[in-house]
């Protein structure tokens, strides 16, 4: 039976009150508003009195506006045509083409029982040498991009979207301005990638509730995709957008807050998400690649901090380039053993060099003299941040190896590298090889 | 029938119920919707109302719905078979829900925590007519490499006369192996498990003796510096990133116990797939069977069902409890007890309850006081000891102690192993800052050589950060000695790879041998020639520690080997002291606290000056430290040189 109600008690916030029976904890209402309908879901059931989230937002709404019990919760369009198209918070096409109602997926699904998880075993590339080879992305990983407002993130993600080795790319967009929306969109169709993604994308302009939803959405989708087999890579930006709307939620049901007005579960609530980035045995993946702003660049904020616990590393994206220092690939150790026998110990010798150069910057900064020594690393440095580290760089593993190389052979001796004789005998550039 | 009940509301994981028989508070309950039986428990009674928390999602649960109260409070089966099992917070086995459910947790799909079928040979150990009380042993089982007592259940009140006992045979769970009569006249049969509530304590041993036997981890720094007791407690709070979670790892491994519970508590999944894909092929290294045969994990990862998060904990200690009345040595590792917190803080919330700091609820200290102290050291009517001993992880808010589960943990623990970002940002392994952390136990070694090593490292630290400012040309040579031993003591003792098969753990024996002989190292007074030299030797000892650290401590060469470096380490003091006989060698200590007073003294003036002044032969002429890094770097690829040469070198 579907129950209908002709009076809304209370509103406040996305929030209303209505008087039912015989409706169930996390399920949807339609609320109709003369010439206008609305979402909603049950949050809150207490004897005869329904609190139900409007996902259109509450503006408008009148207290003789009539609410319809859907006796279903939330599902995610889920169908083979799902590629190339984009939806908005709640599911409804953003992109003028169809609904996909015929097939859904329920959101929110359980979670994967950890005995049935794999190892993650597989690298996932980039063409990012700040990525590939120096904290390697990692099927079934889910890493966050740690960095503030104006830092050059979307282009990150959407480059990530370009040229990641993924077969399926789930974006959900929260919070985003309209026109990062439009680029975002426009640079994955531009480049033809639009066949292989489907995007679940809240702006900063629609009822924040939908912004709550968006990443379920697009997790629910992914899942599916990744059950079928396929290799998932889902982009989330921003994750602070979509703790901001938590906590504007949880105020308005009056939750007490705990840190900094967020709720106390947010760091359930953001695992509840990033845990589903999964391996199956026998099928697909999900890789979880997420933005998070940090407010203030403030790493002890509650949403980074939460997300620091959670996700398995981060980078971060500071000064229109992913830092070695800071940025961290968890599982990289899982995957960089077996792509080339340079790999880690160069890694590892860059980084080292690397170091030896901020540390000759701040010893110039502090106005010591600089030795020779300091001379080679300032050059190293140098090239390093123009070759590799730019954003605009674009090479595979194996150029971004033998151009370390090259870059090594450039400022130093062989010796003064620290890398093992054997390596260096088959991996040292010859003179011929010219200068990087 | 069960009494029933009806629920009246939903928040979240709370179900709010009506009922009308009497119900208790932590009773289990079953909350029934479309043939699903969602289990619950009785977290809060006001008038005819009781909160429940159900530990699964409430999603389509309606007021109305029909609510069964089983009576029983929350328990878990004890009994032989749990050893090498995976667990879920409420002792479901995981594999099973997996052949039964597929690749995700299905709701309301619960399996039993022991399983019924399985045979054990069991072996009486009492005749008809001997009395018993509850957790008197009635015989054994062999589980793994230990005999399992079977014992009275812990519930039986008073003492009991044994009517019947099988004769030495294979049985199940569900078969009774002896019934005994109480003093009542009433009969109950026994079997080989029997439930225990999990919040509440057992507690049938003989008498509660001090934690004095040290617990050996095998991680340097805790067995020397911050040493664990067996039946003691210590808690290991640190920012994301610092290596908890690893070091924990390690622990679980190389410790030396008889039984590891591994109690993974709202973290990451993919942590606990490491572990669960690990242990059945990696060699328990006591025994050389497989690890899982002495590890029971308790999971429910963060994206698991959040109420049975705090659950999780007290199943994974009252197994540890179980094991412990038999007289074994039991480590119960709870990562993360902040995820435990938060849940309680979740529930509180929801509960509507006045919140405490950070919205924490007023009684967390008091709750996380009472789950420390279920560990302890005890003696069994039987007259052997038991153990349990707790470590449990701290993931503090924004990486600050301040918050207040680390304050409350710290207040209940014995141990405080402090993880710092700073040290694992500076890749320095294990990242347990010597400065800050503490250890009020007992360990290998005696507590005031440790307190002198405390204060040498402090000694140093802040010569560093006075270095920082002044650079090495203000440094005394004294000091730039004590500098450079203190990197060194940390350089090959503090710090250790966790990924190598011989430095990820270090026996007893060898910490004990390697502590005395840097210890020597650190409190003989060196006063080198020149920082360029002392970096050198000190670089060479370096490597040549550090290769040692990788020799197996059974090899032939490893004692050797250090009495090798000890000699190195002699010659290099006497001839400093023959060059420069101004030069004394003698306890650093007493000098110590002279120049701990001058710092303190100084501090407030100009820092630099005063180091000046008061070291009157400290060389402004030095080179700089420009090529330190490059000297670092190089040394590590070049082959040793020869003893002789370095002999000739200290006795020009």
């Amino acid at each position: 039976m579907r129950w209908t109600t002709d009076s809304i008690r209370r509103i406040a916030g996305n929030v209303i009150e209505v008087q039912a029976r015989g409706v169930g904890y996390g399920e949807l209402a339609l609320v109709s508003s003369p010439g206008a309908a609305a979402l909603a879901q049950i949050i809150r059931l207490d004897g005869d009195a329904v609190f139900l989230q409007v996902l259109g937002g509450t503006a408008g709404l009148s207290s003789g506006d009539s609410v319809r019990f859907l006796e279903r919760a939330l599902e995610a369009p889920f169908t083979p045509h799902l590629l190339g198209r984009v939806f908005d918070g709640k599911g409804e096409p953003r992109d003028g083409g169809p609904r996909l109602l015929e097939a859904t997926v329920p959101v929110g699904g359980p979670p994967v029982n950890p005995v049935r998880r794999l190892k993650p075993s597989r690298m996932i590339r980039t063409a990012i040498p700040m990525i590939d080879l120096f904290n390697s992305l990692v099927e079934s990983q889910k890493i966050s991009i740690f960095t503030v407002a104006g830092e050059p993130y979307l282009e990150l993600l959407a480059r990530i979207a370009l040229q990641a080795d993924a077969e399926v790319i789930v974006l959900g967009g929260m919070g985003l301005r309209y026109d990062d929306y439009l680029f975002l969109r426009d640079t994955l169709e531009s480049a033809g990638a639009a066949a292989r993604t489907v995007a679940f994308v809240h702006t900063a302009a629609d009822p924040v509730v939908e912004c709550i939803a968006a990443p379920d959405l697009a997790l629910a989708v992914a899942e599916r995709f990744a059950l079928a087999g396929r290799r998932v890579l889902v982009l989330l930006t921003d994750m602070t957008s979509f703790c901001d709307a938590l906590k504007e939620v949880a105020i308005v049901m009056e939750q007490v807050p705990s840190n900094r007005g967020y709720p106390g579960d947010l760091y359930s609530q953001l695992a509840a998400r990033y845990e589903k980035a999964v391996a199956f045995e026998g099928a697909g993946s999900v890789t979880l690649l997420s933005v998070t702003t940090l407010p203030g660049n403030d790493i002890t904020h509650p949403v980074p901090d939460n997300t620091g616990y959670i996700t398995e590393g981060q980078y971060y994206l500071q000064n229109g380039r992913i830092e070695p220092f800071g940025s961290l690939s968890r599982l990289k150790q899982h995957v960089n053993a077996a792509t080339r026998a340079d790999h880690r110990t160069l890694m590892d010798a860059m980084i080292r060099l690397y170091a030896g150069y901020q540390e000759t910057l701040e010893k110039r900064a502090m106005g010591f003299a600089l030795s020779p020594w300091d001379g080679k690393l300032m050059r190293y440095g140098t090239l390093f941040e123009a070759r590799l580290m730019d954003l605009g760089v674009a090479m595979t593993l194996e150029t971004a190896l033998d151009l370390g190389w090259r870059i090594l052979a450039d400022c130093f001796a062989p010796a003064e590298t620290g890398i093992g004789s054997e390596l260096l005998a088959d991996f040292w550039p010859r003179e011929e090889a010219g200068r990087a | 029938m069960a009494p029933h009940g009806a629920i009246t509301g939903v928040n979240g994981s709370l179900i709010t119920v009506a009922f009308a028989a009497p119900v208790r508070r932590y009773e289990v309950a079953y909350a029934l919707r479309d043939g699903l039986r969602l289990k619950a428990e009785v977290v809060r009674i006001r008038g005819d109302r009781a909160d429940l928390q159900v530990f699964e999602s409430t999603a389509g649960l309606r007021p109305g719905d029909p609510v069964e109260f089983t009576g029983e409070l929350l328990s878990v089966e004890l009994g032989p078979g749990l050893l090498g099992r995976i667990y879920d917070g409420l002792q479901n086995p995981l594999h099973e829900l997996a052949e039964a459910g597929g690749v995700f947790l299905a709701r309301g799909a619960y399996r039993p925590g022991l399983d019924p079928d399985q045979s054990w040979p069991f072996t009486p150990a009492l005749r008809p007519g001997a009395v018993v009380e509850a957790g008197d042993t009635l015989g054994q089982v062999p589980e793994g490499r230990f005999a399992h007592a079977i014992m009275a259940p812990f519930d039986l009140a008073g003492r009991h006369r044994v009517c019947e006992i099988v004769a030495p045979g294979t049985y199940t769970l569900a078969d009774t192996v002896a019934v005994v009569e109480g003093e009542d006249g009433v009969r109950r049969p026994l079997r080989l498990g029997f439930r225990w509530p999990i919040k509440r304590a057992i507690r049938l041993w003989r008498e509660r003796l001090p934690p004095v036997e040290p617990l050996i981890t095998g991680v340097r720094i805790l067995d020397s510096l911050f040493p664990v007791a067996l039946g003691g407690t210590f808690c290991m709070p640190g920012p994301f990133g610092s290596g908890k979670t690893v070091l924990q790892q390690l622990t679980s491994r190389h410790a030396l116990v008889d039984i590891v519970i591994i109690a993974a508590c709202g973290e990451r999944a993919g942590e606990v797939v490491e572990t669960l894909r690990d242990f059945p092929h990696r060699p328990d290294p006591q025994t050389g069977r497989a690890l899982i045969e002495r590890t029971i994990i308790v999971c429910n990862t963060s994206s698991m069902p959040i109420a049975a998060r705090e659950a999780s904990v007290y199943t994974a200690v009252t197994l540890g409890e179980y094991y412990r009345q038999m007289g074994l040595q039991v480590l119960l590792l709870a990562d993360s007890t902040s995820r435990w917190a938060q849940a309680l803080r979740e529930r509180s919330g929801r509960l509507e309850e006045i919140p405490g700091e950070e919205a924490f609820p007023a009684y967390l200290e008091s709750t996380i006081a009472e789950f420390y102290e279920r560990a302890g050291r005890v003696r069994l009517r039987n007259g052997s000891i038991g153990t349990v001993t707790i470590g449990g992880t701290v993931s503090p808010a924004g990486g600050s102690f301040e918050e207040p589960v680390t304050q409350a943990t710290l207040k209940a623990v014995g141990a405080f192993h402090a993880l710092s970002r700073e040290r694992s940002d500076a890749r320095r392994f294990p990242a347990i800052d010597p400065l800050e952390s503490w250890s009020r136990y007992r360990g290998i070694i005696l507590p005031e050589r440790r307190e002198r090593v405390r204060r040498l490292l402090a000694r140093a630290h802040e010569i560093a950060e006075l270095m920082k400012v002044v650079g090495e040309e203000g440094t005394s040579l004294a000091d730039f000695a004590l500098h450079l031993k203190a990197e060194f003591f940390d350089a090959v003792f503090l710090q250790q790879n966790a990924y190598h098969p011989v430095d990820a753990a270090t026996p007893r024996a060898r910490s004990e041998a390697a502590f005395g002989l840097l210890q020597e190292i650190l409190e003989t007074e060196l006063v080198p020639g020149s920082r360029e030299e002392a970096r050198d030797f000190f670089v060479d000892l370096r490597r040549r520690v550090l290769d040692w650290n990788l020799l197996p401590w059974s090899a032939p060469a490893c004692v050797a080997g250090l009495a090798e470096i000890r000699a190195r380490w002699r010659s290099r003091v006497e001839a400093a002291a023959r060059t420069a006989p101004a030069l004394r060698r003698a306890l650093v200590e007493t000098d110590l606290d002279s120049s701990c007073r001058r710092a303190r003294r100084m501090r407030p003036e100009a820092p630099e000056d005063a180091v000046h002044a008061d070291h009157a032969d400290a060389t402004a002429g030095e080179e700089r430290a420009g090529e330190a890094p490059a000297a670092d770097e190089t040394l590590e690829e070049e082959p040793p040189k020869p003893t002789d040469e370095y002999d000739a070198l200290d006795d020009r």
